[in-house]
């Protein structure tokens, strides 16, 4: 029998509370820095109030950022439902030539780095399409952010719909029921958690999305990152920096939270 | 009866039904156009622009064909350097990833109850989607002259790192860790109990069978991991921007000729590409692509 001693399971303890501390100790400290009092935040917190988080309320540039983000994230997300559960369908359910480069081509937008798909679409916005008096404006953005949305939705359900019966579609057919009606009555049903799951992650990943948003946005446009990111380098911001990187924190992690949830409930019925 | 009200409908049903090909096109008509369209084909006209001038006056690009961003670059010695210290970037973060995520998996499918692992495996992931920009803003703080870092060394007579390339490295690993933490975990998972007790049983000890049987049968899980932690430091330029000082990556060069240079950048951006194709290319034999 394989069996771990007392002392290197000890040691093996230490190590992932260790590696835990250190994966969440920063997050921890935005979030309670995001409570301290003084202007240039230091540490320790040496008293706490909710002052930033009222200065960041009545801050009209983190509102209309926070609207931007949402904005973006619902449309990507009802990009990337459409195409990845399409996807999903047809790698799951068909074989067929080049199967593997569509499967590859769906996963390189979030394998590649983000600046090349960044710098790739804003080559095309401002050196292909402006010249010949294209211009995509806020469309950009959410653009960008459906293409590499599309693989959340597209991994979840095809995941799923391995897992379903097919039997079950069959059925569906034989007794008469037609494509579709076999699709809202049968097929749809079973991968819906799946569906669910993988949109709110594809919400959660353009949320917080930023390298292809640099290159993305128009003008005058910010999502919260952006805001973010442009007011990092001036020092008397630092408080509200806190406060919006609580928020981006908060908002991207609960639907992961409940997407891994709905994933479980599933896998365990 | 239902479908009698609507022929149309009912008739392109059966049609689709009978044909399982043209179900297949119309499934996969969307996503394709919207995949090639708009993503394939941009990073073509990237490559395309790649061989284009600027206007030095008013920074147009100008069509045409000119391998001269590409001579630029590799006869700049700060390009190459740029390039050499981004790849070397890379690899240490994987390696660190890697050294980290084998305790931490072994830890979490060995020792762990079911119940911790379950909370773990929740607790690996749900950094990863806390934002980039905000992890480097935690990370800027966490290592500022009155941070937290010195804040905790000062007592033994210590200092942290400070801006520079160490908290460069320090801040990449830590944002790209559960991307080799969480393969590497299932991985572990998914070796049959049965092999660590035969080889226990035939004598190795505690290191040899993770030596021998686990970080073999690993391999695949941590090259899928790899991908990403060397595929997302490739491309970093505002983790390097904000807690390198001046540590310059291949993101932060091309970041400066996006609006200056476009031709320019874009030939930059071919290095990390190749990077990362010659990359997948090198583990393609393993089987680990796979497991993406």
């Amino acid at each position: 029998m394989f069996h771990l001693s007392r002392t290197t399971k000890w040691a093996l303890g230490l190590v992932a509370a260790a590696i835990l501390t250190l994966m969440y100790a920063p997050l921890l400290l935005v979030m309670a820095n995001s409570f301290n009092d003084a202007q240039i935040s230091s540490w320790p917190i040496e008293s706490f109030s909710l002052r930033w988080w009222e200065r960041a309320i009545e801050s009209q540039a983190i509102l209309d950022a926070l609207w931007v983000s949402v904005l973006t994230a619902l449309g990507a997300t009802a990009i990337a439902l459409v195409l990845g559960s399409l996807a999903a369908l047809a790698l799951q359910r068909y074989s067929f030539f080049g199967k593997n480069a569509v499967n590859l081509l769906i996963i390189l937008p979030i394998a590649l780095p983000g600046i090349v798909t960044g710098v790739a679409l804003n080559n095309t916005y401002k050196n292909i399409l402006e010249p010949i008096g294209i211009h995509v404006g806020f469309f950009g953005l959410i653009v960008g952010h459906a293409t590499f949305c599309v693989v959340m939705v597209f991994n979840n359900v095809q995941a799923r719909l391995g897992r379903m019966n097919p039997r079950l579609e069959e059925a569906s057919n034989d007794m008469g029921a037609g494509l579709w009606t076999t699709f809202r009555r049968v097929t749809f049903p079973g991968f819906r958690t799946a569906f669910a799951a993988g949109g709110l992650l594809a919400f959660a990943l353009s949320f917080d999305e930023i390298v292809v948003s640099i290159f993305t946005a128009p003008p005058g446009v910010e999502t919260l990152p952006l805001w973010m990111l442009n007011n990092m380098a001036r020092p008397n911001q630092q408080s509200l920096l806190n406060v919006v990187a609580t928020v981006i924190i908060i908002v991207s992690m609960v639907p992961v939270y409940l997407s891994q949830r709905l994933s479980r409930d599933v896998s365990a019925n | 009866m239902h479908d009698m009200r609507r022929p149309t409908a009912h008739r392109l049903s059966t049609a689709l039904h009978a044909r399982p090909r043209l179900r297949l096109y119309g499934l996969l008509s969307l996503p394709l156009l919207w995949m090639f369209g708009v993503y394939l084909v941009s990073l073509a006209m990237l490559l395309v622009t790649a061989f284009w001038t600027t206007d030095p006056f008013t920074s147009k690009v100008i069509p045409g064909f000119t391998t001269r961003n590409f001579e630029n670059i590799l006869t700049t010695s700060s390009y190459l350097n740029t390039a050499g210290r981004t790849v070397g970037i890379a690899f240490l973060v994987t390696l660190l990833c890697a050294v980290f995520a084998l305790p931490l998996g072994i830890f979490m499918a060995k020792v762990a109850s079911a119940r911790w692992r379950n909370f773990l495996a929740m607790a690996i992931t749900l950094p990863l989607w806390a934002g980039y920009l905000v992890k480097v803003f935690a990370m800027r703080i966490s290592f500022g002259e009155n941070g937290p870092v010195n804040w905790l060394l000062d007592p033994f007579g210590l200092s942290g790192p400070g801006y520079g390339l160490p908290a460069v490295v320090l801040t990449l690993t830590y944002l790209w860790f559960p991307f080799m933490a969480l393969p590497v975990y299932t991985a572990i998972r998914q070796i049959p109990p049965n092999l660590f007790d035969a080889a226990s049983d035939l004598g190795a000890g505690t290191w040899r069978v993770i030596r021998t049987v686990v970080l073999p049968l690993l391999m695949p899980a941590m090259i899928a991991g790899s991908v990403f932690t060397f595929s997302l430091s490739m491309g970093d330029f505002i983790g390097t921007q904000f807690v390198g000082a001046k540590v310059q990556m291949l993101g932060t060069v091309i970041n400066q000729n996006v609006n200056l240079n476009p031709p320019l950048a874009a030939a930059l951006s071919v290095i990390p590409i190749v990077a990362v194709g010659l990359y997948l290319f090198a583990v393609r034999r393993t089987g680990a692509l796979k497991e993406l």
